[in-house]
């Protein structure tokens, strides 16, 4: 590693500490929350999250040591844009196979057989 | 101070592929497993990131694009297999 | 020129694409970039089966902006849902009544739904006017609707007018 700036070493810690602690919250979710669907949150939001952090800390590195250097945003900007759609089909597939959900959710469907993928 | 943070960001990361570990165990359906995948491939990509800054090289970054990309189609294909029980259609 | 250049955003996207994975801007690169940016749209277009148009570009570069923030504070949120005793938490399923049309938009709308806090869109309605969403900790389903519909349809609906 390279001597930094206080001022970026200071900042760039910051960015990567908080993307490392979302990442691990969101990894404890989901370890921890009671049902698939609900798992499904943790993963898509604060893991992206974390890792745009750390991608942040990255450039802003990079761009202090030697030169301008914006290509870790394309990971950036690549998660952000698949995550949503990952978790759209994780959680078809879920609703699909009909898993078992926590007791305490409530259903405000009022006509299910619109969602279901069935082809009967 | 980057040193420090940079340990510490190593240790959470690290402890976060082990609970994901303990779920992709755990289960209990296949799409939980698949999501855990997907996790994992999110976690070690973002460790290859601080990999490049911890012995300050680039060369790290293109792994890290390539796992995206490939972790993203897997969960996708994935995800499909279990909609349909089929992959082309 | 439209003729040569039938997507100008798409080529404009995939130039800086270009440009960001060689991490460096020189002649060299630029002029391939080029070639590419104009060659692969030309190339693709026929596979693209969706028309849209962007009506309010600058409403667009704001409601980015604002889902940027929404992102960060439905972080906040879900790490607190996370940390707190599993026993409280109150799950739903949620149908979105769908105002807007159009598969670029709802696809948007989609999206922003599963970044953005609590929620996520599990399903489209088969007759496609409608969004499933699970929330993960709501306690009025009323008040999440009328929030998406303010924050986002509204914008989306400006932007595409559709």
């Amino acid at each position: 590693m390279t001597e930094l700036p206080v001022w970026a070493d200071w900042v760039i810690s910051f960015f990567i500490i908080l993307g490392a602690s979302f990442a691990f919250i969101g990894s404890l979710g989901l370890l921890r929350l009671p049902d698939f669907m609900a798992r499904l949150h943790a993963p898509t939001k604060n893991t992206t999250l974390g890792v745009g952090g750390v991608i942040i800390g990255s450039i802003l590195y990079f761009s202090t040591t030697d030169g301008l250097s914006l290509h870790e945003l394309l990971i950036a900007v690549f998660l952000f844009l698949t995550a949503p759609i990952s978790a759209h089909l994780l959680a078809k597939a879920g609703l699909h196979l009909e898993l078992e959900l926590s007791e305490n959710t409530r259903d405000f469907r009022t006509k299910p057989e619109q969602y279901s993928d069935k082809d009967d | 101070m980057l040193v420090y943070a940079l340990q510490v960001a190593f240790g959470l990361f690290s402890l976060a592929l082990l609970m994901n570990i303990i779920r992709l165990i755990r289960g209990p359906s296949l799409p939980d497993r698949i999501l855990t995948l997907d996790t994992i491939y999110i976690n070690s990509l973002a460790l290859l990131i601080l990999l490049g800054i911890w012995h300050d090289t680039a060369f790290y970054f293109e792994a890290a694009l390539l796992i995206a990309m490939l972790g993203f189609i897997g969960t996708i294909a994935a995800a499909k297999f279990l909609l349909r029980g089929d992959l082309i259609e | 020129m439209s003729k040569l250049v039938p997507a100008p955003w798409w080529s404009l996207f995939l130039l800086a694409f270009w440009l960001l994975l060689q991490n460096k801007v020189s002649v060299g690169a630029t002029l391939l970039g080029l070639v590419l940016a104009i060659i692969i749209p030309l190339y693709t277009l026929r596979a693209r089966d969706y028309r849209t148009t962007l009506h309010h570009p600058l409403l667009g570069v704001q409601y980015f902006f604002i889902l940027l923030g929404d992102i960060i504070v439905s972080n906040f949120n879900i790490a607190a849902i996370i940390l707190r005793p599993r026993k409280s938490i109150k799950p739903a399923l949620i149908e979105f009544p769908l105002a807007i049309s159009g598969s670029v938009p709802i696809t948007i709308l989609a999206s922003t739904i599963s970044l953005t806090p609590g929620t996520i869109s599990a399903e489209l309605g088969r007759d496609g006017r409608s969004i499933l969403i699970h929330a993960l900790n709501v306690d009025d389903p009323e008040a999440t609707i009328q929030q998406i519909k303010q924050r986002y349809e509204r914008r989306l609906k400006e932007i595409f007018q559709c």
